[in-house]
């Protein structure tokens, strides 16, 4: 009861014109950049993160998750017309979608998409709204060994599932670890690996970080190639791209399967959406009473990868928002927002901010709606997007990036480091180096040491202190299953099948 | 990102590379953290978390050259595609050369001629085009940031 009171102060505050705008503009710019193959919500939110400084917080976090649920809906379309993810979760989409579109029911299949979106996007966040405050109460509990504990299993996840080689990823993170460790120590003043430069005694800004290697390496990677693919022609009109009745029924499970699967990953760091829609499909293949036509072009193969995709949204948010912990690059971009805007996320996150946290989770079930109606009616227009030529988008991405660096500190240092990181996040882009555990590891960095050494503090330098309180020994131990997993050859199967 | 089986063979010397400047990397953090206080009276020092993310580093990285080396036996070495390479390049040095630019010629003029770079040398468009797009993005630049949100964009020596 007491859920529906607060619910309502959210509407209250989600429904205000203002806060009515940010959730449009950052849904529709979602979708856009869910369609636009090769840019996706990281990238965009750390481009856009600049400019939402001067915002009011509550109406930056509500557009910048609207972007990040946005676009969740709009990779679908590329993956049924073109058969090119918008993104990576979109990957499994393309199985079934491009062949039902091939086989001329592509708007079926683009509806089949949207609602499938729709109602999973919703129990996601009906999970959120559940889950989240009894998870806040307990993480209170919480000092500083447990959360040290908990990062590493967040950080541990993350390497486990970002990228084929464990070491690879293991090695990204510890770059970002010393990428945060880059300027003055808080707790002695002493200056770490600035390299007698001043402009580095402040340490290396997120943005920049996050512009270089998450925009300016897409676009580099993207600039490799030339020309884009041939798109299969879009239906015209609602009713060429309603779903049949029959289609519905198909579909019944795949949209309970895909909603439950999608929010429980999300919930847990690192695994994301990708993990979630191939999961979530291979489930409904194996349920499936025919089994042998997916891939040649059935509805539920498009309902259920799609609906985890979105459901997982409202699970990510849960870790991000209730223990400060996120799961992937895009919602640590997110916390580092928060972090930037001044607000801490953590168990105290809902208490001592109840406007907002509220205020976004109603945010996104009205989202949900504008992305519905945005998504049927509108996709044939949507969809014109893609005939943008790259030779336009990418210098308004390169400028986009350059004037978002600038714009936080008026720094041309900033500028040149973010050159540098644009070389960096291509460089790994192309020797498979995953981005998201650098990030991950650059935006928990500091917390990390500062919870270790805190902790150490605690037991005067005894570091047995990690293992002798339950719940921080617990999660350390996660954290040894998690990262010796692919010592076993079957669980590194799994870890491999799972991620390819 | 997929790497296809044929750049299989590339990306193995790519990690022994890779592996060897990361434990280089590791190495530097090592000796620069060994300088810093380890264990205080306070509890840890500075040197404490990165001397040992730098031992992490340095093991990781000695491990993925190994395995590197070990797999590219078995694996037929196959080139590395240098020409797409060289287009992400080629566009990396125009940004880097827009950026040391920025203080001399200000944003609109380095950015327009790095939007120009793009679109006549590296999507080989006609000067026309590659002209259109350059003016027409800086101006939408320009409109947006500095008139209507009044973003600073750097100024050069010329004032604007």
């Amino acid at each position: 009861m007491e859920v529906i009171g607060y619910i309502s102060q959210g509407f209250s505050v989600a429904l205000t014109p203002v806060n009515l705008t940010w959730c449009f503009v950052g849904v529709f710019l979602g979708t856009v950049i869910g369609i636009l193959p090769g840019l996706g919500p990281a990238a965009t939110i750390a481009m856009l993160l600049p400019l939402t400084f001067r915002m009011e917080p509550t109406g930056a976090v509500i557009m910048l998750a609207g972007i990040y649920y946005g676009s969740k809906y709009g990779g679908s379309t590329t993956s049924i017309l073109l058969n090119v993810p918008g993104e990576s979760a979109s990957v499994v989409t393309c199985f079934d979608g491009y062949q039902m579109a091939k086989r001329g029911r592509g708007g079926p299949a683009l509806g089949i998409a949207a609602i499938a979106s729709f109602v999973a996007g919703t129990v996601g966040v009906l999970g959120l709204m559940l889950v989240a405050p009894p998870l806040a109460k307990f993480a209170l509990t919480f000092s500083s060994p447990e959360y040290f504990a908990l990062m590493c299993l967040g950080l541990g996840m993350v390497v486990l599932l970002a990228g084929e080689s464990m070491t690879k990823a293991l090695l990204a993170m510890l770059v970002g670890l010393w990428l945060a460790g880059m300027g003055t120590d808080l707790f002695t003043a002493t200056s770490r690996f600035t390299f007698g430069n001043a402009e580095l005694l402040d340490g290396i800004d997120f943005v920049v970080v996050a512009i270089g290697v998450f925009a300016l390496g897409e676009v580099l990677s993207n600039l490799e190639g030339r020309e884009g693919t041939q798109m299969l022609p879009v239906p015209k009109g609602l009713r060429n791209l309603m779903p049949t009745w029959q289609d519905m029924k198909d579909c019944r499970f795949a949209f309970v399967n895909g909603s439950l699967v999608g929010f429980v990953i999300g919930v847990l760091p690192g695994a994301g959406s990708t993990i979630a829609s191939f999961i979530s499909y291979g489930i409904e293949k194996a349920v499936s009473k025919r089994p042998e036509k997916f891939g040649t072009g059935v509805p539920e193969g498009v309902a259920a990868p799609e609906g985890a995709n979105n459901a997982e949204t409202g699970g990510a948010m849960v870790p991000l928002l209730t223990l400060g912990i996120p799961g992937s690059g895009t919602t640590a971009i997110l916390l580092a927002a928060f972090i930037l805007w001044g607000l801490r996320p953590g168990p105290l996150m809902i208490q001592d901010n109840p406007t907002l946290f509220w205020g976004l989770v109603a945010s996104m079930y009205i989202g949900n709606v504008m992305l519905l109606v945005l998504n049927l009616p509108l996709v044939p227009l949507f969809a014109q997007i893609l005939r943008l030529p790259a030779y336009v988008l990418y210098p308004a991405i390169f400028g986009l990036s350059v004037v978002g660096v600038y714009s936080v500190s008026s720094s041309l240092f900033d500028v040149w480091m973010l050159a540098v990181f644009g070389l960096l996040g291509y460089g790994m882009r192309r020797l498979d180096y995953p981005a998201a555990p650098l990030i991950l590891g650059f935006v928990l960095g500091d917390s990390m040491e500062r919870a270790l050494r805190q902790s150490l503090m605690m037991s005067q330098g005894d570091l047995s202190i990690l293992v002798s309180r339950p719940i921080s020994a617990t999660m350390l131990f996660l954290t040894v299953l998690i990262l010796i997993a692919p010592l076993f050859r079957k669980a590194n199967a799994w870890r491999v099948r799972a991620i390819t | 990102m997929k790497v296809a089986k044929k750049e299989e063979g590339s990306i193995k010397t790519g990690d022994i590379v890779s592996g060897a400047a990361l434990a280089g990397l590791g190495v530097f953090i090592i000796v620069e953290a060994r300088g810093w206080e380890y264990l205080g009276l306070d509890g840890p020092g500075p040197g404490f978390f990165p001397l040992w993310y730098g031992v992490c580093m340095v093991a990781l990285s000695v491990l993925l050259v190994a395995t590197s080396l070990v797999q590219r036996a078995s694996v037929p070495a196959t080139p590395v595609n240098w020409h797409e390479v060289g287009r992400a390049l080629a566009a990396w040095a125009g940004l880097a050369l827009c950026v040391g630019f920025l203080k001399f010629l200000g944003f609109l003029l380095a950015f327009g001629l790095f939007s120009f770079f793009l679109v006549a040398v590296m999507y080989r468009r006609s000067l026309g085009t590659a002209a259109a797009v350059s003016v027409g993005t800086t101006v939408s630049f320009y409109l947006l940031f500095a008139f209507a949100l009044n973003v600073d964009l750097p100024v050069g020596k010329l004032g604007f």
